[in-house]
């Protein structure tokens, strides 16, 4: 391969972490403009309530920087671009934008200052086209403010070929990847002349591809002056695409660092305040017995497509298995097929031997014992108005040790409540408040309390670290660790492909609701599982 | 024989286009609303309180346009309050709604008591709505008189009005820049505020819109399908054009032909009771009910409403 189709390969960079490995050797640096300040921030303080979510922070972008916001989840980052953006009003401080002092009362304001936020939570309109989303309250009208479909198209494809932000003008939203619905909202951004574009967690979603394109993108943007605002608490990725970085714990400056000069690792104890081990410990433990068997599954899906289809997996005794795959491609149906929440089409999914196809999740949970942590906690893990107690008993309630006749015991209730609390060091230490009270981390603990402490022989952990904090995300993988010490089968499906690396014992790669490889973690090569993600093959 | 079958059929679509304007006027303003995320159930009050303001203002000023007009102003005035407490203090919409269908069919009842001697319906009006097309039949017109074509199309200003709002607000709707932000509201109103489009503008607008339809369509039954505001005249219309504009899923051109299938069915129901069918007019009288339950219950569950609907917005800390 030469050196004009490699720098053109999708998968250029993945895995590098030194930025002079990047852009073909080009260090980003060169493109900033020291002598232009294109966002000052002062003393920024905003309060809710009594809770202060800023306390004086201070945020210099220069013209052509991409500086990235590092924090752990609530540490006030997206907060403060919020701030910048209009949305929030801050209770002090000073915004300047290219020197000129600024009162930005709304996004109004922020747009017509070249300011432009790409949430992490698109802002888009599912049911419209892509240009219909662009154009959205900057539109482009013949007389009568009737729209100009035709016109706006075109100034749509123009803009994305000029960025090198490929997409469909006139595709619906809703039917385009979450790539793709990313770069709609960057060709928002610019579409309204942006100069200073804020991007909250932009990798959150993407997969390892992507995520590459979205560097090459960024790349591009501050080749033409402009100033990128990078949210993340992903280390590898402000290595990656940052210049400079600020971090930010508990709502306070704690530095601003140039990337190229700092590690990881010093970014890691800078954001969290203490040493933060990123390998998880793992002693080699031999496989056991088959746990659970999945044989030519077939699942559907709402519409009756098959997303599971004709997929067969062995879960072992005293291993990790992780699944690796992008979002969508049968991961959920999956797993709500095995745990008894979506019926199966066709194919049978067994326990030690027993068949347990289409059984009653009541079933499927305390009687062959299956725990699952599912992917949306706050759906589907918790009863968000149930305290603490209430929710640590959700699949137990009716046993012995937790009722009689036709009531509940109280008395028994708080006190398993208070063990586990104890034991899974869930925070605050209050078994009566409701679990919506709680942070995601310590919701997480709760399920994780909750799962673990039913005694399962196999554990399914769908998503189990999503939007949790470094601290937390150690927890859940020593958790899931810990039952496999304890010689208990443990399913992961994650959509971090470090992760899944990580924590498994084997990867086995899901695309198109088919296991297309499994692989040992030990010989894990990220670049081989990425293509493997995307249905390519070697 | 033949021809007075063909007769008969013009009966009743005549009949049809009549009761179904009402609807069509009211189903209008619930697709407005609705579209851009307020769920407005107060219809059926702004109805009646349109129906009755309009039978006022053309009893009084003996003009029906300014009944009309009266009509407009009523609804619009009673769907500000569903607004106020729906947008500006995050009321609970249904319950807001509740309340507006008591408020409305009771100022009408109050108002009309104070103004008419304590009766609970208006005098007769001197004037109806005008048939604009009246022109053309009769004697050695264009049209013979009571043949086919007078039965359908010599029909009052407010039909054709009805129809041409269909036009009008599918075009505002999905070809102005107006309509585009209704409609994003009305889905993700998150994604219209980032954007800088106020969200409680856009909601206030729609749903004083669709007050002002509801009352239009109250007034269209008032001083054009009969001549007097009665207690009785609204009965439900409100929220049959509610389950229109849900069974023409969140669009005017579905609503219309929502509003037409109930409208006919009260079309078959007057022709039969003209006829001397050996039913009970009561029975049917349930004709439009009972369609509106069947038709709810066989088709909505697969319709698509706007995204954000019936949801709070809540700007938060917002500047």
């Amino acid at each position: 391969m030469d050196a004009l189709a490699l720098s053109r390969h999708p998968l250029w960079g993945w895995g590098y972490s030194d930025p002079t490995t990047l852009f073909g050797g080009v260090k980003c640096l060169e493109t900033i403009d020291f002598f232009h300040k294109a966002v000052e921030m002062t003393d920024m303080v905003k309060k809710f309530g009594d809770f202060t979510a800023n306390d004086k922070i201070n945020l210099i972008v220069h013209k052509g920087e991409v500086h990235a916001l590092l924090g752990e989840n609530g540490a006030g980052k997206t907060t403060l671009m919020n701030v910048l953006y209009g949305l929030y009003k801050p209770t002090s401080g000073s915004v300047k934008i290219n020197g000129n002092l600024l009162n930005i009362k709304d996004p109004n304001v922020a747009i017509k200052n070249g300011i432009g936020m790409v949430h992490q939570h698109f802002m888009l309109v599912e049911p419209f086209t892509v240009t219909q989303n662009i154009i959205l309250g900057n539109e482009t009208t013949k007389s009568m403010g009737i729209i100009d479909l035709k016109k706006a198209e075109k100034q749509v494809a123009e803009l994305s070929k000029r960025y090198g932000l490929t997409v469909d003008p006139n595709a619906l939203v809703q039917d385009l990847s979450v790539g793709s619905q990313q770069r709609v909202e960057i060709l928002k951004a610019l579409y309204r002349g942006a100069q200073i574009l804020i991007l909250d967690e932009p990798t959150a979603v993407l997969t390892p591809q992507e995520i590459q394109e979205l560097a090459q993108i960024i790349q591009n943007l501050t080749r033409e002056g402009k100033s990128i605002i990078i949210i993340t608490h992903k280390l590898k990725e402000i290595k990656q695409m940052a210049d400079f970085c600020t971090i930010i714990r508990r709502g306070k400056h704690i530095d601003t660092v140039e990337v190229a000069k700092v590690t990881e690792e010093d970014l890691a104890s800078k954001m969290v305040g203490r040493d933060v081990i990123f390998k998880v410990a793992k002693e080699k433990q031999l496989r056991g017995d088959k746990a659970l068997e999945i044989k030519n599954l077939v699942v559907q899906d709402a519409r009756g497509l098959p997303v599971v289809n004709n997929l067969s997996l062995e879960l072992h005794k005293g291993e990790i298995l992780g699944i690796a795959g992008i979002d969508g491609n049968g991961q959920k149906e999956l797993i709500e097929a095995v745990t008894g929440l979506r019926k199966v089409k066709s194919g049978t999914v067994s326990v030690q031997g027993k068949n347990i196809t289409n059984l009653s999740p009541g079933k499927i949970i305390n009687k062959h014992k299956i725990s699952h942590i599912p992917e949306d906690r706050q759906k589907r893990g918790l009863i968000f108005e149930f305290d603490i107690a209430e929710n640590l008993i959700l699949e137990t309630y009716f046993k012995p040790a937790f009722s009689k006749w036709f009531t509940l015991i109280k008395e028994r209730i708080y006190s398993n409540a208070k063990d586990l609390i104890h034991k899974f060091d869930i925070r605050p230490e209050e078994s009566e408040i409701p679990a919506k009270a709680l942070s995601g981390g310590n919701q997480q603990k709760m399920i994780i309390a909750r799962e673990v402490s039913n005694e399962p022989e196999i554990l399914i952990a769908a998503q189990p670290t999503r939007g949790l904090d470094v601290g937390a995300i150690e927890y859940v993988h020593e958790a899931l660790i810990n039952q496999r010490n304890q010689g208990k089968a443990v399913l992961l499906v994650s959509f971090e492909l470090d992760e899944v690396i990580n924590v498994s014992d084997r990867i086995a790669v899901i695309f198109e609701g088919k296991i297309v490889g499994i692989v040992d973690a030990q010989d894990a090569d990220e670049k081989q599982i990425g293509l493997m993600m995307a249905g390519g093959t070697e | 024989m033949m021809e007075a079958l063909i007769k008969d059929i013009g009966f009743i679509i005549g009949t049809t286009l009549m009761y179904s304007t009402p609807l069509i006027f009211t189903s209008l303003g619930g697709v407005i609303t609705e579209r851009s995320g307020v769920v407005n159930i107060g219809l059926e009050g702004m109805m009646c309180f349109g129906a009755f303001a309009g039978a006022a203002g053309a009893y009084f000023s003996q003009d029906p346009w300014i009944g009309f007009a009266c009509a407009a102003i009523a609804g619009g005035l009673l769907a500000l309050l569903h607004a106020i407490a729906c947008v500006s203090f995050a009321a609970e919409q249904i319950v807001s709604g509740i309340a507006i269908n008591f408020m409305g069919t009771g100022a009408a009842l109050f108002i009309s008591r104070m103004l008419f001697d304590g009766a609970t319906q208006t005098l007769t009006i001197p004037n109806k709505m005008p048939l604009p097309l009246n022109f053309l039949f009769g004697e050695g017109k264009m049209f013979a008189s009571s043949g086919f074509m007078d039965l359908v199309f010599n029909r009052f200003a407010t039909v054709y009005i009805a129809f041409l709002m269909v036009f009008l607000i599918w075009f505002i709707l999905y070809k102005t820049k107006i309509g585009m932000r209704v409609r994003a509201v009305g889905e993700n109103p998150e994604a219209a505020n980032t954007l800088g489009i106020s969200v409680v503008k856009i909601r206030y607008g729609a749903v004083i819109m669709s007050g002002v339809f509801a009352g239009l369509g109250g007034a269209a039954m008032s001083i054009a399908v009969v001549s007097r505001f009665s207690n009785t005249l609204i009965s439900g219309h409100g929220f049959i054009a509610l389950a229109a504009m849900i069974f023409g899923k969140w669009k005017p051109q579905g609503a219309l032909v929502a509003c037409l299938l109930f409208g006919g069915a009260k079309g078959v129901e007057i022709f039969l009771g003209a006829k001397g069918v050996p039913v009970p007019g009561d029975i049917l009288a349930i004709l439009p009910y009972v369609l509106t339950i069947v038709v709810l219950v066989g088709v909505v569950g697969k319709t698509t409403p706007p995204g954000a609907i019936g949801k709070i917005f809540d700007k938060g800390e917002s500047a």
